[in-house]
């Protein structure tokens, strides 16, 4: 009932009735071939410029990024910046073949792969791309990415391969649609959670974590 | 809340003479515009990018039910469910039905103005199931029982001693003599209040930013997170939302975030951006098993193919009113309706009828800042001058207002009267005025002159000078 009247009304108002087949072939072949718009410049980087840039706005957004030689440093870096940090040497991480395989036995860190809970102080989770224009990470769902791991914990690390920083979002989507398209969820997270709602004045970590620490991997693995 | 936006007048009076209030709103109101240009500024493609995201708004308005159609499917074919609204009432019902169905006791809810135009808190409490407003500012009105003052910063007119008072007085199973030694310690007890109802609730509502009909996603836009685990954590979700949110890609729905959060806190992008789309796949291990879209018009279809069809651009970033000398000075709440300053002048009266919404499209110095900072060139002035003509042919504007313009009318359409009483009013208040240049008192314009003085003029008129400067041009 509701669905007829407002697509009736739309159309009262647009002077006209349902569009015709050739025009809706058009709009259809547009979505289908999604026109980019305007890219910023700062969004259309080389390699190493993106890798920077990308640092420098995670930085300004209240995170934190260091790079590592490869993904086997990942354990060490990890203990290192809890002891920093103060925190117990435990966490969860999510299921991902890449953060599996990691040679945590060399180090003291206690982990468990899994969905965090209330409880879980620190996560490790690993990112699908980063962007540069704005410091930004995605994060989407899947049986190796359970997106609790990316709000409940007041610590979250992350893991992100350097080949996988993009100079603007449109490249990451690109890639998450040759991936085979939307997850469920896909979460663009740019710094750690914050709030301005008391006076305006800025406080991290209010619903979601209150560091975001990620770790750039450079080599292959 | 009840709507008072027939009383502007007498709001914007009592709101003047607030000094909390007062003291809120000198405190944001600079941090808005001077945060605004800061992203700016660091963006030469802004203004390039504002024409962009008109632009695609106006493509989506003119295909608004092919996108809609398209967007359902899209919803349908990822698992989720569509609910269409024509009312609030419908809307309302169909979110009740949804928790009911789920066996829900309590339902969280992220920021949502779309659930704050149909009083869904209300409702739902009237039928047994209870709201938590979780995002920070929408929590503390909550427990304080009043309206959102502000589309995107819902709390901003409340002071550090408001926030500790309502929790002493509603957290009472914590220790009564705790102190409050910094906003952080607020911030901290609200979180770990939040948290125990993030993990009860078996419903959570969120609003959206975007609908992309490409993938049938739905879009939230948050900083601190609430709304993330608001749509994560219990088994339904629960998007209500206006049919306006519609975009056809997720290229465009990016096009558009470039513009949304630099107008609207100045942050390059917020912190929480999420597409959600349908429920649990299989091998997930988190996330809601279902997923329901209530998509509401409540008038807004009624816009397509009027003067206020451009409205339907709007992306609700606040701007407008962040940089609106008379929100500046009254606050929201003085508007009386669920969306203040510009953009809810013109917005009010099309949802809830020109008579209701009565003195808003008024409220209004036709300064253009509004205008010049909305990132999708809404022609806010002209709209609010649509509905200040439509409300005077219905006659519904006060007696003095309607005299006054009548006089005015009548020299304005007679030019040379018009000058000749111009030229005598000049000089006359030229006269008066001259020893200290402005006036802080003005006979029929009482109000005007109570919060600022008038200028004295220069002793000549507009149209002498002008006569004057064309004549030694020539
Ligand atoms: S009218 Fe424009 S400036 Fe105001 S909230 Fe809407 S999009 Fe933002």
């Amino acid at each position: 009932m509701s669905r007829e009247m407002i697509i009736g009304a739309v159309q009262r108002g647009l002077k006209r009735g349902p569009l015709p087949a050739d025009q809706k072939a058009m709009l259809a072949g547009r979505m289908a071939r999604p026109p980019r718009h305007l890219i910023p410049a700062r969004g259309q980087l080389d390699h190493e410029a993106r890798v920077a840039l990308f640092m420098m706005y995670v930085e300004r957004e209240f995170g934190t990024a260091v790079r590592l030689p490869g993904l086997a440093d990942v354990p060490a870096a990890v203990a290192d910046y809890l002891a920093r940090q103060n925190l117990a040497p435990a966490l969860v991480a999510s299921p991902h073949p890449d953060l599996e395989t990691l040679p945590f036995a060399d180090t003291m860190l206690n982990v468990r792969f899994g969905v965090s809970s209330p409880r879980d102080a620190v996560s490790l989770t690993h990112a699908f791309a980063g962007i540069a224009e704005t410091g930004t990470l995605m994060l989407p769902s899947g049986p190796t990415r359970p997106t609790s791991n990316n709000l409940l914990p007041d610590n979250a690390l992350v893991v992100l391969p350097a080949a996988m920083i993009f100079g603007c979002y449109e490249d990451a989507f690109d890639l998450l649609r040759a991936a085979g398209g939307m997850p469920r969820n896909v979460m663009l997270v740019t710094g750690p959670s914050r709030s301005a709602d008391i006076e305006q004045t800025l406080e991290l970590g209010a619903h979601g974590p209150r560091r975001l620490h990620i770790m750039i991997i450079d080599g292959e693995g | 809340m009840l709507l008072t936006t027939e009383a502007f007048k007498q709001n914007a009076t009592g709101a003047m003479a607030d000094a909390g209030l007062q003291k809120a709103l000198a405190r944001a109101k600079p941090q808005f515009a001077k945060k605004r240009q800061a992203a700016m500024d660091k963006l030469p493609e802004f203004e390039a990018l504002r024409e962009t995201a008109k632009n695609i708004k106006n493509h989506t308005i003119a295909n608004l039910d092919f996108y809609l159609e398209t967007y359902a499917a899209a919803v349908e074919a990822s698992g989720g469910h569509v609910h269409w609204c024509a009312t609030a009432d419908d809307a309302r019902q169909a979110v009740l039905k949804i928790c009911r169905d789920a066996g829900a006791k309590t339902v969280t809810k992220g920021k949502s103005m779309v659930t704050e135009e149909i009083h869904l808190n209300d409702y739902l409490e009237a039928n047994g199931v209870t709201p938590v407003e979780t995002d920070l500012g929408e929590y503390i009105l909550q427990l304080r029982r009043e309206p959102p003052s502000h589309i995107i910063g819902p709390a901003f007119h409340l002071n550090r001693e408001d926030w500790e008072d309502t929790f002493r007085k509603v957290h009472t199973d914590l220790p009564a003599d705790r102190v409050f030694r910094e906003r952080r310690d607020i911030l901290t007890e609200a979180r770990g209040k939040l948290r125990q109802q993030f993990l009860a609730a078996d419903v959570g509502i969120t609003g959206a930013n975007f609908l992309v009909a490409e993938t049938g996603s739905s879009v939230i836009v948050t900083n601190e997170g609430n709304g993330d685990l608001t749509q994560t954590l219990p088994r339904v979700h629960v998007v209500v939302t206006g049919i306006e949110k519609i975009v056809p890609t997720i290229e465009d729905t990016l096009a558009l975030l470039r513009v949304l959060a630099r107008s609207a806190t100045g942050q390059d992008m917020s912190v929480y951006t999420t597409f959600s789309t349908g429920g649990r796949r299989a091998g997930d291990p988190d996330g809601p098993q279902e997923y329901h879209v209530v998509l509401l018009d409540n008038g807004r279809s009624g816009m397509v193919g009027t003067p206020f069809q451009d409205m339907l651009r709007c992306i609700r970033c606040a701007a407008c009113m962040n940089h609106c000398p008379v929100y500046g000075a009254v606050g929201g709440h003085a508007y009386g309706s669920t969306y203040p300053g510009p953009m809810g002048a013109v917005l009010t009266p099309m949802l809830v009828g020109v008579e209701a919404a009565g003195q808003l499209p008024n409220a209004s110095t036709f300064c253009g800042k509004c205008e010049s900072v909305c990132p999708v060139k809404i022609p806010l002035p002209n709209m609010m001058r649509h509905w200040r003509d439509r409300e005077f042919e219905r006659h519904l504007g006060p007696p003095a207002m309607r005299y006054g313009l009548v006089f005015w009318g009548f020299f304005a359409r007679r030019p040379a009267l018009y000058r000749l009483g111009t030229r005598f009013m000049a000089m006359g208040l030229g006269f008066l005025g001259a020893k200290r240049g402005r006036f802080s008192y003005l006979a029929f314009a009482g109000a005007w002159t109570k919060a600022r003085d008038f200028p004295a003029p220069e002793g000549t008129s507009f149209f002498a000078q002008y006569a004057a400067r064309q004549k030694a041009a020539r």
